[in-house]
């Protein structure tokens, strides 16, 4: 039964790959179609008012300084607003102003796609701060990854100067794709008892007598995008573990696909944009057979439960339930934390602290190499990088300098990918070994021992792949910690963004090679094992002897 | 003279001149040329300084394991760089041979109509030299006097002499070879130290070796691969303090040495000296690296008929009756005019009668007077003792002449002659005295063999096309039989300018051969010239590789040299790589096994004990460079076959042989260090 339930999910998927990808190649392949009649009107007004008239195509540096500078002021206006929030309207509550280290962090999350929160929605945040700073975000957000991606694989599938134009891309990723999404789900999710409310947090008397306080709000509206862009900030602490967010488990299998959909239709887009499909599906399946391999990893690790419990005569036989809700048991536990981690949206229904060692280690493993679908865009370019990087190793096999998509790799595009591979195990170790040897970092760790090691490796993977699921339990809303997770996901989001565009930028002003016979082909069977073999010995070997010393030791301690 | 040329690979000296260069070669500040190596040189400094102040590290009880550490670096770092020394002194042996034909001699320069003797290291461009019989030339110049036969053996191994005269295809002269007949006059065309000599000199000693982007981009790639291992074995040591566990210096050396990719980081180099060394024992002077992998990419090749795919005489290949006549009869007449023809269109007849075993009677034509065939007459022929006139020529020279004797053409004769014409090849005519017997069908043989590599060649991918100035017809008939995808007919040398534009303007590379003057602007286009050493300078001045054999069709062995080159890279890059699981899974379990005695789980080769399983790690790490050097330097296996098979069966070798070899190559290691330990 339990298999079932997350067979079904996997299946209505893997149905929803085609069709939605269809349409995301439709909205950026800037080619007239029918949903210009729907959209064009709105679009050409906002073009109006913004003075983009013409919009033409850009370079790729062109296109950086476009994404970064919009980003950079828009985290600017959060900033303001988060701490001016007492005096600014729709403050119901009488909210204070936020901190200026946390202020920093949570900007910083939200303009990055982490959602990564060292605070907790409902006391810290006006309602005016909910809506125009962390829904406001998670929405632009989740438009540049997508439009970053979208230029990127323009860049690697075309001929030409320009990849496309970023505004354009920006508005057509709301207009068309989040904003008519997110109304949808909102709708849904309010039919299935979601809160959508601007009144104020509820005084109520309960049957013993006493009062208590009941926080509502907007909840649902900033549900559906929470997922939807892959975001994961949620508007109470708890996240979709709370009764409001995610109050049965037909709202969570709908948030589960509203998170995973748009991500894994993205490589069948990229093989449309490649005008081959199988290459899309190639890296979709290199993706999904990963995936595959950890939801086991999660399900059969929380299934067994905790051998320490069984030892001490506790019935163990439904799984380990710490931390989870009986509503949605560990089937449903199990693929949403496989699925938030995946998609890097960082949303939890389950409290990741108190998984099993190996069950902390299935996010864990997929944030680290943030390719598994991944979120908004980022994931497909992560992947993309991986392919370029198995052709150029194993390219070289078939007796020909290495092309990917038919054209040449050379120093140039691996001077980028360096980059890009290299900044990722960088800002996971490095802080991490920082956190250890200072007493700001040690303090916050609430479990000493191997899972102390976990939480503080977690909380900075977490924020290099842009989760911002956090495994909790660290004490995180410090100066220290808010300061270099703040940095960490700034590093995680643009430094790999901004190489792999110089890549898709050099890319598509190389001679195009032809196929022939002796071309190295990356559409077939051999080169998905090729990428999953390649994204396990370079991804995940690097983090091997770090991922001994947490989850695996304290599995191997635990019996 | 290619035999003794491929020397083997380890001759006594050489060896002993590479385990010289072997330790010159630990000099950091050469070391640093090769990052990954000199991260291990790094770490071998520190142990070493641990071995050599223990009580100042407080490493005292650890001093033997810290010698082994040590020496197990060093040695790993000799190794690469033996695999270097032994690839660059192959070269260097080729060159020193070279360098004998270049001593200082004398030239006999002429200035205005008088003779100077001067030293030939005064000779400029320009300069004209007379050199005669037995002399050597003073340097590369052009022929612009004479004729001579010239003994080119010092640079093409070919001991036969070549003709050299001045204006045409063979006007270029090579400094160093000697002219063995004759006397000519040379205008230099190279300054000196810059001769064709000199910079082969060069090329073979690997002194003006650059890295090729591909080998760039891999050294890229490699050096971030370090620096990732770097960050992670840097950062473990604090997160392990945490728990309270401290790891030692050497052991963290031990698992970044075992890590970072030292294997190919060793054998990079030599892999790329030996592929251009590979490239000269063919006996083709390639002029840069990169040339020899633009070889491996070739998708279009293009080749000239003559010579390249056919014999470029034309031979017999039918013998067609008239009605009038049988085939047995035509057969005998052919041979018995054929008989004292000493052109290769007469001989052919002769080989196509033995190919057949068709007989003939010899007798008849004893004591005959063979006519030699002649421009004004077009025909060759006997007159027999018997007084029977016995004529093969061309069809209408020999009508004339049987209708002159009285007698009559047969009526099919113009049909045959035709048929044969538009199918491309020569009618010739036999007639004895009034009877016309029928027309030997002559044709250009495709060389034995083409059609076999041709077919090896679009299974790799590339594609043939080719150049020949026949009319189309002729040229539809020879690309037909000798399988080539495409041809030119009646082709120009712009035309050959024109479709490698063609072709390069959809991306494709381009290879060609040639030797002519009008051949260099296409040589200089295309992506892998080749150029014939028997060509002109022009010619070889702009292509990037020469031949000094002059056998055009041996462009499809440098371009499986090129594919071979980066194949070998790509599989010890891939093997490298893959080794790390194993080396993961012995040096990880052992270094926290003392801390956290559950960590034995992980100790899946079941190594006897943590130190030896680090040992035997790193002692494998270094025994694999030295293992592999031969494969480096000869090259993995190659046959030709489509990208998909090659892929296939590399990746099952290298990728998981590159996983599985470590294993029991670490545990059977293991085995032995126990005993020590």
């Amino acid at each position: 039964m339990d298999i079932l339930q997350m067979l079904v999910v996997v299946i209505l998927l893997v149905l929803l790959v085609k069709p939605l990808g269809t349409y995301v190649y439709h909205v950026f392949s800037n080619e007239g179609n029918r949903l210009d009649k729907v959209f064009g009107s709105s679009e050409r007004l906002i073009f109006k008012i913004i003075g983009l008239k013409r919009r033409e195509g850009m370079g790729w540096k062109k296109y950086v300084l476009s994404f970064v500078a919009t980003n950079f002021i828009l985290a600017a206006f959060s900033y303001l607003i988060l701490r001016l929030q007492h005096v600014l309207p729709l403050n119901p509550n009488g909210t204070g102003s936020m901190e200026p280290t946390l202020t920093f962090n949570t900007a910083i999350s939200f303009i990055t796609n982490t959602n990564l929160q060292h605070y907790s929605g409902e006391s810290a945040l006006s309602y005016f701060s909910q809506m125009a700073v962390i829904m406001m975000m998670m929405f632009t957000s989740a438009a540049t990854g997508f439009s970053v991606a979208m230029a990127f694989v323009r860049g690697i599938t075309s001929k030409g100067q320009t990849i496309g134009n970023f505004f354009e891309d920006f508005v057509k990723a709301h207009t068309r794709i989040f904003l008519p999404a997110s109304f949808v789900i909102t709708l849904v999710l309010v039919a299935l008892q979601v809160p959508q409310t601007l009144d104020p947090t509820l005084t109520v008397k309960t049957l013993e007598g006493a009062m208590q306080q009941i926080a509502i709000g907007p909840v649902a509206s900033l549900e559906s995008i929470k997922h939807l862009g892959t975001n994961g900030g949620g508007f109470f602490g708890v996240n979709s573990a709370h009764p409001f967010e995610n109050p049965n488990p037909l709202t969570n299998v709908i948030q589960i696909l509203s998170m995973w959909a748009l991500p894994a239709s993205l490589p069948y887009a990229f093989g449309l944009f490649a005008k081959n499909k199988k290459q899309g599906w190639v890296i979709f399946t290199a993706m999904m057979c990963l995936f595959i391999v950890f939801l086991s990893f999660a399900y059969t690790s929380e299934k067994t439960g905790n051998p320490a419990l069984s030892a001490l005569g506790i019935d163990a036989s439904q799984g380990s339930m710490e931390g989870k809700e009986v509503r949605f048991g560990i089937a449903q536990s199990a693929l949403f934390t496989t699925v938030t981690a995946a998609a890097t949206t960082g949303t939890v229904n389950n409290m990741h602290d108190t998984l099993t060692p190996i069950g902390g280690l299935v996010p864990l493993g997929e944030m680290m190499l943030n390719v598994v679908f991944g979120g908004k865009g980022v994931g497909l370019i992560n992947m993309l990088m991986y392919a370029i990087l198995a052709v150029f190793i194993c390219g070289l096999m078939v007796g020909r300098t290495p092309e990917f998509l038919g054209r040449k790799i050379e120093p140039r595009e691996m001077k980028l990918i360096t980059v890009a591979i290299l900044i990722h195990p960088f800002i996971i170790l490095v802080p991490t070994a920082i956190a250890f040897m200072t007493d700001l970092g040690q303090g916050a760790i609430t479990n000493a021992g191997f899972h102390g090691i976990s939480q503080v490796l977690y909380e900075y993977t977490s924020s290099a792949a842009n989760n911002g699921s956090g495994f909790e339990g660290l004490g995180d809303n410090t100066p220290f910690w808010n300061i270099s997770t703040g940095l960490v996901m700034l590093f995680g989001r643009y430094i790999s963004m901004i190489a792999m565009l110089a890549v898709a930028g050099s890319l598509m002003s190389k001679r195009h090679v032809p196929e022939s016979l002796g071309t190295f082909r990356t559409d077939n069977a051999l080169f998905t094992t090729l990428l999953i073999g390649t994204v396990l010995l370079i991804g995940a070997l690097t983090f091997l002897p770090v991922i001994v010393l947490g989850p695996i030791a304290e599995y191997l301690t635990l019996g | 003279m290619k035999a003794d040329k491929k020397k083997t690979m380890l001759s006594a000296d050489a060896v002993k001149q590479a385990l010289r260069e072997s330790f010159l070669k630990l000099n950091p500040a050469v070391m640093i040329k090769n990052p990954v190596m000199f991260v291990v040189e790094a770490g071998a400094v520190i142990v070493l300084l641990m071995v050599v102040f223990p009580a100042y590290f407080q490493s005292q009880e650890r001093l033997g394991f810290n010698i082994a550490v040590f020496l197990i670096l060093l040695f790993t770092l000799l190794f690469a760089n033996f695999a270097e020394a032994i690839a660059e002194g192959r070269g260097k042996a080729q060159a020193s041979s070279l360098k004998k034909s270049k001593q200082d001699m004398s030239a006999n320069k002429l200035i205005g109509e008088s003779v100077n003797v001067v030293s030939s290291t005064e000779l400029r461009k320009g300069d004209v030299v007379i050199v005669s019989q037995g002399e050597m030339i003073p340097g590369d110049g052009e022929v612009i006097d004479g004729l001579a036969s010239v003994d080119e053996s010092a640079i093409t191994g070919e001991s036969a002499p070549v003709i050299k005269e001045a204006g045409g295809d063979f006007s270029s002269v090579t400094g160093g070879t000697r002219v063995v007949s004759d006397q000519i006059k040379v205008r230099m065309t190279s300054e000196p130290g810059q001769s064709f000599i000199d910079r082969m000199i060069s090329l073979v000693e690997g002194a003006k070796r650059q890295k090729t982007p591909n080998e760039i981009a891999l050294n890229t790639l490699l050096i971030s691969l370090t620096i990732i291992f770097l960050i992670v074995v840097v950062t473990l040591k604090p997160i392990a303090n945490y728990l309270g566990i401290s790891l030692e210096i050497p052991v963290l050396i031990a698992l970044l040495v075992c890590l970072i990719p030292t294997t190919i980081g060793g054998l990079l180099s030599a892999i790329g000296i030996a592929g251009m060394d590979r490239v000269t024992q063919f006996n083709v002077l390639a002029m840069s690296g990169k040339a020899v992998e633009a070889a491996g990419d070739i998708n279009t090749m293009i080749l000239d008929k003559t010579g390249t795919i056919t014999f470029g005489n034309r031979m017999a290949s039918e013998l067609i009756p008239v009605s009038s006549s049988s085939i047995q009869t035509l057969a005998e007449w052919a041979a018995i005019s054929s008989l004292k023809d000493e052109t290769p269109e007469g001989r052919s007849v002769l080989e196509w009668m033995k190919k057949r075993e068709m007989s003939f009677q010899e007798a008849v034509a004893e004591g005959g007077e063979f006519i030699a065939f002649k421009a004004e007459t077009r025909m060759s022929g006997i007159d027999l003792a018997d007084g029977r006139c016995v004529r093969k020529g061309a069809v209408d020279a020999v009508r004339k002449w049987v209708i002159s004797q009285g007698g009559t053409i047969p009526a099919d004769l113009e049909q045959i002659a035709n048929t044969i014409s538009t199918l491309g090849g020569t009618p010739l005519a036999v007639a004895v005295d009034k009877e016309l017997h029928g027309v030997i069908y002559l044709k250009d043989i495709v060389k034995p063999g083409m059609r076999e590599r041709f077919e090896q060649l679009r299974e790799m991918g590339i594609k043939t096309i080719m150049c020949t100035g026949d009319n189309p017809l002729t040229a539809a008939t020879i690309a037909r039989e000798a399988g080539v995808d495409d041809f030119i007919a009646e082709s120009k040398p712009e035309d050959k300018i024109a479709v490698i534009r063609r072709e390069q303007a959809e991306g494709k590379m381009v290879a060609m051969t040639g030797d002519g003057t009008n051949d260099a602007p296409a040589l200089a286009q295309a992506d892998v010239g080749l150029a014939m050493n028997s060509g002109t300078i022009a010619a070889k001045e702009a292509a990037n590789m020469v031949d000094l054999d002059s056998d055009p069709s041996k462009m499809i062995e440098v371009i499986a040299i090129g594919k071979q080159l980066l194949m070998t890279r790509g599989a010890l890059t891939t093997f490298s790589i893959a080794n790390d699981v194993a080396k993961y899974f012995a040096i990880i379990p052992a270094m926290f096994m003392l801390a956290i005695p559950e960590m034995g789980v992980l100790n899946i080769m079941n190594l006897g004990s943590p130190l030896s399983a680090i040992l035997s790690a790193l002692i494998f790490n270094a025994l694999i460079i030295p293992l592999l050097i031969p494969l480096a330097v000869r090259g993995v296996a190659y046959k030709p076959m489509s990208g998909a098979k090659l892929l296939g069966r590399n990746v099952l070798i290298y990728g998981l042989g590159g996983v599985l070899v470590p294993f029991v190559g670490i545990k059977l290691i293991d085995f032995a260090v126990q005993v020590w330990i």
